[in-house]
């Protein structure tokens, strides 16, 4: 595909800045100020991204809390009322405000330098996103403090994270717990669709040079799939929330089933926006994987074309498979056949995905520094993931498994073992480009390991429980059911996990200030990114670059055997 | 609705074949006459039993393509990893192959294939099963946090333990129930026997299940209902015909009147415990709680909460919620005098 009106590659070569700046560092409130305000890319995606990983920390609080209740049977760490807000909040704060935000902030970071753009195409959509995400965390922990009214001592929400009608109906969920769940999310899910606009418009409207579509990197694509499913997973939210509000303060009856409303359609709202969120949330896994896992193979993404159309094609299909979750709602037979067959569809892209990283691996040189490492882990645990939803699908065993401690150990399976994993994988990977300094390989590969064995002590267990028919969402379980044993394991697991977690945050901490230098690119890598210098400059690149191939930098150091002689 | 037998050859064979599934799956076959266990792996109903079988199928699947894949994962990662000598050059550039990723994307197709089949199968067989000629009838009610029972052609209310006759090959016996809810969603789930159904309110849900062997099965809801999800367990006790026809037949009488107890009866009229509940034969006909009509022929109080004994009952009385925090009946601040009389009276409730 070599076009002859486009220059030389090496081009790219004069795209780094090379003026040295000796800007005399702000006083602390210069400093804050330069961030409230900013309306940079790179700076809004660390602040996502530092947002997420505190409520990583909040919500891998709560649930310690929640496992040590569980640990022995007739506990009484917490109370009922206690345990059942701190798995709402769980659940609530892993997915909205640790995993969405998280997600938005590697794309926001990385998609213009990946594309060879100066910036988002909105940046001041890009701050406002950002706030509003940002606010919606605040208000939704405010609810601790303010839930039951300012005069009554607070309370958080307490209804589930799927927030099932009529629980939440004032008859049965008196006070603001419930308001302060719903007002919070539309907040948030307003700076998500700002973010999701941004992301499709700079991809779309931004490229550098030469970057064709069929040229742009495996996680621009991804990110464009991703926001396309945010634009059309999180409207049906938030008109659920917003009907949810005229049930409560405006007499609507939409889901008040004592006034003939409907229960049945809360769960066909949630989980038309809840299904696809599975798959928002872990397109950006795959995304990073599909970066980390050729540079470190040492050869290009097998299947470019495949692996596009296999996420589009995921994409697609998980917008017809939300029922999986309502199995026992009492759908018709042909109903529930359909959605076993729609979701076990999804398997033959994932299944394409799987198979092109192992080929990409295959006749490699495999380096496992750390975020090959979290890659190899992702790899392993999505395999997993997949075959226990493949079980799940199956609709008749689904009716024994769903709402069972299975479920439980297989979602977390996919949001710990394939998301967290790949993310943070993905961070080590890019943590030398945002700051500058390398991380340190020993505390992260034991950071790594600590973590593999955390992770395993717990949701391999959490599976047995659930075969043995424990329930999830209960605050206690009697001794004798054969249960305790199982549970105790997991609890233990989860503490091991923490420690990784800690040690992986401590990392970042340390390696910030004493962390080796780690020049422009210290993983031989071939995205645009790694040819700017390490933090990049707050326009990017002095030039804009101009590419011919979909690895920029190979062809650069390659210029004997480029890439676009292939494509 | 019988479960197809025609299954159970190579559900044998799965069994051979899947190390995991072979532990539970001995421990079901085994397990002699039934086992009070909450495990979806002893299965002692024909849709539990035909639920275990496909999912032996379905783990003897998913596990065969893990160790493929897994195995393939492992061998690349030791293979070619990098070693000494490595870094002078790079690998081979491989950038695709339309006929290995066509090779790949057919096998998972056909695997969705047989998948699909064997599963849509069962999901007719079981819920579009005829109704056989001999069934028993129950109308299952959700409330937070207990369980009401209806048999409308026997004319019996209970509540929390759920009696059936038991099914043999001679007598088949399936019991179908209708499910409502009178407050906020519930799911009936007793795993030896059958699937979850939810209880959804303003709608109503079927689901039959039957019970291969005497005795006692335990479950719980499994679909979060407030405070106190976690403690509205459910007992579902199948009798053999005879037991079940002597259970019928007491359930039917009104409540016993034992003169001795006439203080507690009285007490429990004027206090406005008879505001809530019902006991047949007296002026207490309440529906917000259990029916009490025959209180003692249970064997748990509130849900599963508390055994049924004069004691638990006591402090059940005095405070519900020093039993089951957050359940819906109140405390009345009786003194222990009246406490104790009107425990008297409940223990005549044969
Ligand atoms: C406001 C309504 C209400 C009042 C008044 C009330 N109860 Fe209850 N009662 C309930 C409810 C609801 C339950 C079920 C609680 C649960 O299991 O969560 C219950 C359960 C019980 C049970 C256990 C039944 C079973 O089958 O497990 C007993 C016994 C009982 N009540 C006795 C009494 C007595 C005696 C009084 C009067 C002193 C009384 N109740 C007053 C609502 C009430
Ligand atoms: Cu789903
Ligand atoms: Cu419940």
């Amino acid at each position: 595909m070599a076009d002859s009106a486009l220059p030389a590659p090496g081009t790219i070569g004069g795209a780094i800045d090379v003026t040295p700046h000796h800007k005399a560092p702000g006083t602390f409130l210069e400093t804050l100020h330069s961030w409230v305000v900013t309306v940079d890319h790179k700076k809004l995606g660390i602040m996502y991204v530092l947002y997420a990983l505190v409520f990583l920390l909040v919500g891998g609080v709560e649930a310690l809390c929640i496992r040590i209740q569980l640990g022995r049977p007739e506990n009484h760490f917490l109370s009922p009322e206690v345990y059942n807000r701190f798995f709402t909040m769980h659940g609530t704060t892993m997915v909205f405000l640790m995993g969405m935000p998280m997600l938005v902030g590697f794309m926001n970071y990385l998609v213009p330098l990946m594309i060879g753009a100066r910036d988002m195409a909105f940046p001041r959509l890009n701050a406002f996103s950002f706030w509003m995400t940002a606010f919606g965390g605040l208000m939704l922990y405010y609810s601790f403090i303010g839930g039951s009214g300012l005069y009554a001592a607070g309370n958080a929400p307490d209804v589930g994270w799927f927030a099932y009608a009529p629980l939440t109906a004032r008859a049965f969920s008196p006070g603001h717990s419930t308001d302060y769940w719903t007002v919070s999310l539309l907040v948030s899910g307003v700076g998500t669709i700002g973010a999701a606009v941004n992301v499709i418009a700079t991809v779309f409207c931004m490229r550098c040079k030469g970057m064709t579509m069929m040229r742009l990197p495996l996680f621009a694509w991804l990110s464009v799939v991703t926001s396309a499913l945010i634009l059309m997973a999180i409207p049906p939210l938030t008109a659920a929330q917003v009907m949810l509000m005229i049930d409560r303060y405006l007499g609507g009856h939409f889901f008040d089933t004592l006034a003939g409303g409907s229960a049945l359609m809360w769960m066909h709202f949630f989980w038309i926006f809840g299904h696809p969120e599975v798959y928002i949330l872990v397109m950006p896994a795959f995304a990073v994987a599909n970066e980390v896992i050729p540079v470190f193979s040492r050869k290009p993404i097998f299947g470019y074309p495949a692996m596009v159309a296999a996420s589009v094609g995921i994409a697609f299909v998980s917008l017809g498979v939300w029922a999986h979750h309502m199995f026992t709602v009492g759908m018709t037979s042909v109903g529930n056949a359909f959605f076993a067959l729609s979701t076990m569809i999804v398997g033959i892209p994932t299944g394409i995905k799987i198979f092109n990283w192992l080929a990409t691996m295959w006749g490699g040189k495999i380096r496992f520094a750390t975020p090959m490492l979290y890659m190899t882990a992702f790899l392993f645990q999505f395999l997993m993931a997949g075959l226990t939803g493949i079980m799940l699908s199956v609709a008749p065993w689904n009716w024994q498994l769903h709402n069972s401690y299975f479920v439980v150990a297989h979602f977390h399976y996919v949001l710990v073992g394939a998301i967290l994993f790949a993310l943070m994988g993905g961070i080590c990977y890019w943590y030398p480009k945002v700051t500058g300094r390398m991380l340190d390989e020993k505390l992260g590969k034991w950071g790594f390991w600590l973590l593999v064995i955390g992770f395993h002590m717990t949701f391999d267990f959490m599976h047995i429980p659930g075969l043995l028919g424990m329930p999830r969402q209960i605050y206690t379980y009697e001794a004798g059911r054969g249960w305790d044993t199982w549970n105790l394991i997991v609890s233990i697991g989860a503490f091991v996990q923490a420690a990784a977690v800690l040690l992986f945050a401590y990392n970042l901490l340390v390696s910030y200030f004493r962390g080796e230098v780690a020049g422009n690119d210290p993983w031989d890598a071939w995205t645009l990114e790694w040819a700017t210098s390490s933090p990049p400059p707050e326009y990017n690149f002095v030039a804009d670059p101009v590419v011919t191939s979909r690895r920029p930098l190979w062809d650069m150091k390659h210029p004997e055997d480029p890439d676009w002689k292939y494509e | 609705m019988n479960a197809d037998r025609s299954t159970s050859r190579r559900s044998y064979l799965c069994r051979t074949l899947v190390l995991l599934a072979a532990t539970f799956a001995a421990h079901a076959a085994f397990a002699e006459g039934p086992q009070s266990t909450p495990s979806i792996f002893a299965p002692a109903g024909t849709p539990a039993a035909s639920i275990f079988d496909l999912s032996l199928f379905v783990i003897a699947i998913t596990g065969g393509i893990f160790v493929v894949v897994a195995g393939l994962l492992t061998y690349a990662i030791v293979r070619y990893r990098h070693k000494k000598g490595d870094e002078k050059s790079e690998p081979a550039q491989v950038y695709g192959s339309t006929q290995i990723e066509l090779a790949w994307t057919v096998v998972p197709v056909l695997i969705v294939v047989v998948l699909f089949l064997t599963t849509a199968r069962l999901i007719f067989a079981i819920q579009d099963a005829p109704r056989p000629k001999k069934t028993l009838d129950v109308t299952v009610i959700g409330h937070q946090f207990w369980w009401e029972f209806h048999y409308p052609k026997l004319g019996i209310v209970t509540a929390n333990e759920l009696h059936i006759p038991v099914s043999s090959n001679q007598q088949p016996q399936a019991v179908f129930l209708k499910l409502y809810s009178a407050d906020v969603d519930h799911s009936f789930w007793v795993p030896q026997l059958a699937g979850k159904t939810d209880l959804i309110p303003n709608n109503e849900n079927v689901m039959w299940m039957d019970a291969k062997h005497p005795g006692l099965y335990v479950g719980q809801c499994a679909q979060f209902c407030g405070v106190e999800h976690a403690k509205m367990l459910l007992r579902v006790y199948a009798d053999t015909p005879e037991e079940f026809a002597a259970w019928v037949k007491n359930q039917q009488q009104a409540a016993v009147v034992d003169p001795q107890v006439e203080a507690g009866r009285e007490l429990f009229a004027r206090q406005s415990c008879m505001n809530c509940h019902t006991i047949k034969g007296t002026p207490a006909t309440g529906h917000y709680g259990p029916d009490l009509t025959h209180l003692m022929s249970r064997e748990t109080i509130a849900a599963g909460a508390a055994p049924n004994t004069p004691a638990a009952m006591k402090e059940w009385i005095r405070d519900p919620d020093s039993v089951k925090p957050g359940a819906l009946m109140p405390a009345m601040h009786l003194t222990d005098g009246q406490i104790d009389q009107l425990v008297a009276y409940l223990e005549t409730l044969h």
